[in-house]
């Protein structure tokens, strides 16, 4: 019976139909973004034509909507009712191994880090991916403060990057003090940025918040790009110095440069190796100071704000410093990010620091899991470092990259890692009491 | 003042009015609560009752009168004039919510510590010693902990303590809110509607541990209520309010008896109703 209604006539009609639509969506978006391209000659841009891609693309869609149609989609529901929970029960039970292991995970995690340079993966790229990816870690675990603890949606936390990135870059060119001298200055630069937003936004919550710092991120993106006088303008501020280890520079020639200290041949890789585990540091720094301030006080009172800003104020929170200090904090550490990327750059410019660059950190931390300090690790690894990975691919990357958001906010809605560890327990369990 | 006399009462509420636009939602209201006593404000839906708790509070300024709280250790606040968390903090009022205001992705102790925010955050030196571990803050946390268990206890939500806020029973989290505000250490603990939504056993356990925290912590309380069950049982005096004015306040028997009060509830009567329709 079932078998005679499949490949009925009727059936076999609405299939194409339903085939023909499917492609002629995927036709109207690969022929622009796949089948157009722009390219350099020596006359000039010239668009170079690959239709040839844009029919496999479009005949692939056909063909796999029709399969669907054909052979999935008529099955009765409850066969694809089983197939689907028994994905989601995979998946499930993957998301409860991977929270009952993130006791170890994080240890491993840190280990692998440390180790990571001195292996035989360790070359110029990938210690210098390595970089970036800690760098966004970082950057993701000081937005987790506002964002994933405090619950106050921030658009514009690359303005702190930024200021953070230019207060070291000024410094250092102006007065020529160090990298380590510079460097507290630059978070607290940051973090006084942090309060200087904070206080007009203190009685917006949700999309308004987020509309004001949007506008932040722009004002001070334009701030920079337009008072050349003093920024540099769009040419930005270049010649910025690199740090050095107590002094010892990471130079070829010179005086008390690393390598003759150390009786080493000069290698480039030195540096590199170096300025790796300066963002290290810098971002278990972070970690560490999130992770303690997050059972104290103050930390469980932005977690309390978040949840219910009335009731914390009926308790009698001052929400005002509360908030005021979840924005300093991140930005504090959003500052210390953004005077590693200038020493790292060793030149910076407003375009570093566009709106994309917020909404990338923001999508780390959401995607990661609100609140959840190893979720934002993993979807910094996997974000950062996918992108590296597709890098052969060019633009396309960006459709691959726009599948997997929308796949894991599908099948996590609430972030990788949605489990909430509590602060403090009445009644530790017996094997955690062990662990610890 | 105070010398030689009654010492003034807990809470007294002076000529308070309320005005929303054209709307007067309270009308002129004056009351006191003493120390060591159960005071009820009931009224039909609408009658201005929250907007009271919510002055009282801090979370509206009224347009006139005057709040005056008086501590046991005769410290006088004027509540209209201070914010709404500073009344929490100093004046040491604390409230409950109609709609029940947990931290509901948070612990059941959790919820108890933030309400002790206040004490931690001096125990820990403004997060700065917290940080770096010092042993000052861990006996205050120790101390809140032992705090916040007490109350579970009075709860009974000790063996939920771990689990979320938001995931208890209805019943269990009215409790814990009570609790919660207990552990501000307040002198006035204000309740809006506390039974509302608990079955008949809920309520009994309920009116025992208003009575309990009367008897043993000696504070005064006020609460809004409906359920004329906990209200007749356990108030020592009752306020009514009808459209934002007082029409009677006294005892439970004498507030009872009262025939305003009957026409407020039950409506105007029969012969009279005529009147109006004509």
């Amino acid at each position: 019976m079932a078998a005679e209604e499949k490949f009925s006539g009727k059936h076999l009609a609405h299939a194409l139909k339903d085939a023909v639509i499917a492609a002629a969506i995927a036709l109207a978006i690969t022929a622009p973004t796949i089948g157009l391209r722009t390219i350099i000659t020596q006359q000039g841009l010239a668009i170079d034509q690959r239709w040839k891609w844009v029919v496999i693309c479009v005949a692939s869609v056909f063909i796999g909507r029709l399969c669907l149609n054909l052979f999935i989609f008529p099955k009765k529901s409850g066969e694809t009712g089983a197939l689907a929970a028994n994905f989601t029960q995979a998946m499930a039970q993957f998301s409860a191994n991977l929270a009952r292991n993130i006791k170890w995970l994080g240890p491993v995690l840190i280990l692998f880090a440390i180790i990571f340079p001195f292996t035989g993966l360790a070359d110029r790229y990938t210690v210098d991916i390595g970089i970036l990816v800690l760098t966004y870690i970082m950057l993701g675990w000081g937005l987790n403060i506002v964002v994933g603890l405090a619950g106050l949606l921030d658009l514009g936390y690359v303005a702190f990057y930024a200021v953070g990135a230019y207060s070291y870059a000024l410094i250092a060119t102006t007065f020529g003090w160090s990298f380590w001298v510079c460097l507290p200055l630059a978070g607290l630069f940051a973090a006084f940025f942090g309060i200087i937003l904070g206080f007009p936004v203190l009685r917006l919550r949700g999309d308004y918040l987020a509309i004001v710092t949007l506008a932040f991120g722009e004002m001070v993106r334009m701030i920079l790009t337009n008072w050349y006088t003093f920024t540099g303008g769009p040419n930005g501020i270049s010649g910025i110095p690199r740090p050095t280890l107590f002094g010892m520079p990471f130079k070829r020639f010179g005086e008390g440069t690393f390598h003759e200290f150390f009786g080493l041949e000069y290698s480039p890789m030195h540096r590199i190796i170096f300025l790796y585990f300066v963002i290290l540091a810098l971002a278990l720094i972070t970690n560490f100071v999130t992770m303690r301030l997050r059972k104290l006080p103050i930390g469980r009172a932005w977690e309390a704000l978040r949840e219910d800003e009335i009731a914390c104020r009926s308790l009698g929170i001052n929400t005002t410093n509360t908030k005021l200090t979840a924005f300093a904090i991140g930005a504090m550490f959003g500052g210390f990010a953004g005077s590693f990327f200038a020493t790292r750059q060793g030149f910076i410019s407003p375009e570093s620091f566009v709106f994309l660059e917020s909404a990338l950190i923001l999508a780390i931390v959401v995607l990661g899991g609100m609140g959840s300090q190893i979720g934002v690790v993993i979807a910094a690894v996997a974000m950062i470092g996918g992108f590296e990975l597709f890098r052969q691919l060019e633009e396309f990357r960006m459709l691959i990259f726009g599948l997997a958001m929308v796949f894991i906010m599908v099948w996590k809605p609430r972030g990788l890692i949605s489990t909430r560890e509590a602060t403090i327990k009445l009644n530790p369990e017996p094997d955690k009491q062990a662990a610890t | 003042m105070t010398d030689g006399q009654t010492p003034p009462p807990l809470l007294d509420i002076e000529h308070l009015t309320m005005r929303f636009g054209g709307l007067l939602a309270i009308d002129d209201l004056s009351f006191t609560v003493k120390q060591g006593e159960i005071a009820a404000l009931i009224g039909p839906n609408g009658a201005g009752k929250t907007t009271v708790f919510n002055c009282l509070t801090g979370f509206y300024k009224p347009t006139e009168g005057r709040i005056t709280f008086t501590r046991p250790d005769e410290q006088q606040f004027l509540l209209e004039r201070m914010d709404d968390f500073r009344i929490a903090a100093k004046a040491k009022v604390a409230r409950t919510f109609q709609n029940i205001r947990l931290f509901a992705n948070m612990t059941a102790l959790e919820n108890l510590l933030v309400a002790q925010h206040n004490n931690l955050m001096l125990a820990s030196y403004f997060t700065i010693g917290g940080i770096f571990g010092l042993k000052h803050y861990k006996r205050a946390e120790k101390e809140a902990v032992e705090k916040a268990r007490y109350w579970l206890d009075k709860a009974g939500l000790t063996d939920r303590a771990d689990a979320s806020a938001g995931d208890l029973p209805y019943g269990a989290q009215r409790r814990l809110e009570i609790a919660r505000a207990m552990c501000t250490q307040p002198q006035l603990l204000c309740l809006d509607e506390p039974a509302a939504g608990l079955n008949p056993r809920e309520s009994a356990q309920l009116n025992q541990m208003l009575l309990n925290i009367r008897d043993e912590q000696g504070i005064g309380v006020l609460l809004i209520e409906h359920d004329m069950s906990v209200v007749m049982g356990i108030s020592d005096y009752i306020v009514v309010l009808d459209y934002g004015e007082k029409i009677s306040d006294g005892t439970p028997e004498h507030v009872r008896n009262d025939p305003e009060v009957i026409r407020a509830y039950l409506g105007v009567e029969e012969d009279e109703m005529k009147k109006i329709r004509k």
